[in-house]
């Protein structure tokens, strides 16, 4: 038992080592597997194979006619427009936000990064509660807003603060820990040898993290895209106007037009495998290359 | 040119780093910075190439003030002690790296950049390795890279962080004679830091011998090995006993024994002898009176010099003394006898 042990703790670290012999039945362990996949087939096989099941059970005509309804495309636009703004602020904060915590020393450090994982541990609904709190007509600058006409809540700015808010972690928190066990030798010895602070940054800093940006940008478009909690809250769910792809899935449903809810929820379901693809790609990517240069 | 550092001082918190250090570093030389792991010898270092910023003091590059000078303009070069690649480059790009991040206007062509780099891989013998990436070397040859890219940037001094620190027994010493013969061709003004006293000893035209942030003695091998000037300097050059006693006549009383030495110390100091191991010898009591009683625990009797492993009588420190082989034979010294141990040379420092 004591030999499974470390070989399962030191795991990736060791080169593969023979496992030792095992005296004990193999049946718990399949039962075990078995436990498993049984789980994996109801809780999330059937209930994709559901979503794309009942999508289609109209048959395609219906499926691209509810995509290409003029609602849903508008619902698909936002989404879209809500993630591109997220992610390419994401990328420059996350990087930012990386990079202070792991190559300086400063007060408050530990504070920053509370901060940063704060948005994991808020639930995404009292997310869109503070921005309705504060930009809302009886919030803190409703009044003031009210007077400049100038709209958040219930509009693109409200959506775009609340994907924000949410998003926020996902890059920085896939940067830390990988430029903590980088160190930043690598950084100085190009400062020594004469290189500005941009240079440093793309020339070394920026190849040395890349898979790990890159796992954290698609992370953070999946919640971009997906994002329900928060967006509802702020949305005001005004058709064709501030219905992101998921607030568009609860209305359709509500409305008992379920063939077109599970055609657009099917959108988003094949995001979700096209995020694993990409995901797995990318630690495929990056493992190989660990193996290179390591 | 030379380097000279006046009055720097750098705290890590409580912790003195560099305390009031004022050196100079003549130029063409290469000094050792040598001392116990914490004496401030690296963060020294660091404050000289600009990795680290002093907290008071001036640091001097070839007669002028570089404090206030960012690392990139010092033009020092510099090798990290886990040599610090760039992990995704080849070992061509390592050494380009220097030239291709130069301004526009002082960047060399093309040509020039492959021309310098081969020259360099050649310097390092390690032509054949250009398209590798660093993973794909060895820890020497790795320190190889390390050291053409810091020169390829033709820095006016070479500063290296333990270069050998890293590296196997044998790789090392190969190194580090290939490093002097660098060093004769080029005359590049080179510090470099080590707490390994052989290596300093062995490699550097000038040592700083360093404790605890401060200086404790500088000069040539040969000087710091002949004179040394504090029982720290004693312990940490070479093999040497210390004994602590008080002075007495021409000796020194160390519990109820007597070390018979000449010092010129009052009689009643504190005081501590400190004896190379090759200044002690041995011998049995009943032929000699005065000398430290210990015991015997281990004979080495191979090799240049007999080594004898004793245990002090009352202390039960080890001593270490090393005898001519014949001397060692004769005596014929047996584990577990108690032998007198005495000193033919030493030196006497009162303690504070």
């Amino acid at each position: 038992m004591n030999s499974t042990l470390t070989l399962e703790t030191a795991g990736p670290l060791l080169p593969a080592a023979p496992r030792p012999a095992r005296a004990e039945s193999p049946w718990p362990r399949r039962a075990l597997i078995a436990a498993a996949l049984a789980f994996l087939t109801l809780f999330l096989f059937v209930p994709l194979a559901a979503v794309f099941h009942e999508a289609l059970r109209k048959g395609y005509f219906a499926y691209l006619a509810a995509l290409s309804d003029a609602d849903a495309l508008a619902a698909i636009k936002l989404s879209l427009i809500a993630a591109a703004v997220a992610v390419p602020a994401n990328l420059v904060f996350g990087v930012a936000a990386a990079w202070a915590i792991a190559r300086f020393e400063f007060r408050g450090k530990s504070l920053l990064i509370t901060l940063i994982d704060l948005p994991f541990s808020v639930s995404p609904v009292i997310a869109g509660l503070i921005y309705v709190l504060l930009f809302g007509a009886q919030g803190w600058f409703g009044a003031w807003l009210a007077e400049h006409d100038i709209k958040i809540l219930f509009a693109l700015p409200g959506i775009l603060l609340a994907t924000l808010f949410v998003t926020f972690p996902f890059v920085a928190r896939e940067l830390i820990p990988l430029m903590q066990a980088q160190g930043g030798e690598e950084e100085q010895a190009a400062r020594v040898l004469g290189a500005g602070g941009w240079q440093m940054f793309f020339r070394v800093t920026l190849p040395n993290i890349k898979w790990g940006l890159l796992y954290g940008v698609i992370l953070c478009n999946a919640r971009a895209l997906g994002e329900f909690g928060a967006v509802s809250v702020v949305s005001g769910h005004i058709r064709g106007l501030t219905n992101t792809l998921p607030l568009h899935v609860e209305i359709l449903y509500n409305e008992y037009n379920f063939a077109a809810a599970f055609a657009c929820a099917s959108l988003l379901a094949l995001l979700a495998l096209l995020t694993l693809a990409l995901k797995s790609w990318v630690e495929w990517r990056a493992s190989r290359e660990a193996a290179v240069t390591a | 040119m030379n380097i000279q550092v006046r009055k720097l001082r750098k705290n890590f918190g409580q912790h003195k780093a560099v305390d009031d250090i004022t050196l100079e570093f003549p130029a063409g030389e290469l000094t050792a910075l040598l001392g116990p792991s914490g004496c401030g010898k690296t963060t020294l270092l660091r404050i000289i190439a600009g990795l680290e910023q002093a907290e008071a003091g001036e640091v001097w590059l070839d007669g002028e003030e570089v404090s206030a000078r960012d690392v990139r303009d010092r033009k020092v070069g510099f090798v990290f002690q886990h040599y610090a690649l760039f992990r995704h480059m080849s070992v061509f790009e390592n050494i380009a790296f220097g030239l291709r991040v130069k301004p526009r206007r002082e960047r060399p062509a093309e040509t020039a950049i492959r021309r310098k780099v081969y020259d360099l891989l050649e310097l390092v013998q390690l032509e054949k390795f250009a398209a590798h990436l660093p993973a794909q070397l060895s820890g020497g040859q790795r320190q190889r890279v390390a050291l053409a890219r810091a020169l390829a940037v033709e820095p006016k001094v070479l500063l290296l962080d333990e270069p050998f620190g890293a590296l196997d027994a044998k790789v090392r010493k190969e190194l580090r004679a290939w490093l002097r013969r660098l060093h004769d061709e080029l005359h590049m003004t080179s510090l470099f830091v080590t707490h390994d006293q052989e290596e300093a000893l062995d490699l550097a035209d000038q040592v700083v011998l360093m404790n605890r942030g401060r200086v404790e003695q500088s000069g040539t091998p040969a000087e710091l090995y002949a004179a040394p000037a504090s029982p720290f300097v004693y312990s940490f050059l070479g093999s040497s006993a210390l004994f602590e006693g008080r002075a007495g006549a021409a000796a020194l009383e160390v519990g109820a024994h007597s070390l018979p030495l000449a010092h010129d110390l009052p009689a009643g100091t504190p005081a501590v002898a400190c004896v190379r191991a090759h200044d002690l010898g041995l011998a049995r009591p009943r032929e000699r009176a005065g000398g430290l009683p210990a015991t015997v625990r281990r004979v080495l009797n191979f090799g240049l010099v007999a080594r004898v492993e004793l245990d002090l009588a009352g202390s039960g420190k080890r001593v270490e003394v090393d005898l001519p082989r014949a001397e060692c034979a004769e005596l014929a010294p047996a584990p577990g006898e108690t032998l007198l141990v005495e000193a033919r040379a030493a030196r006497a420092f009162a303690l504070a």
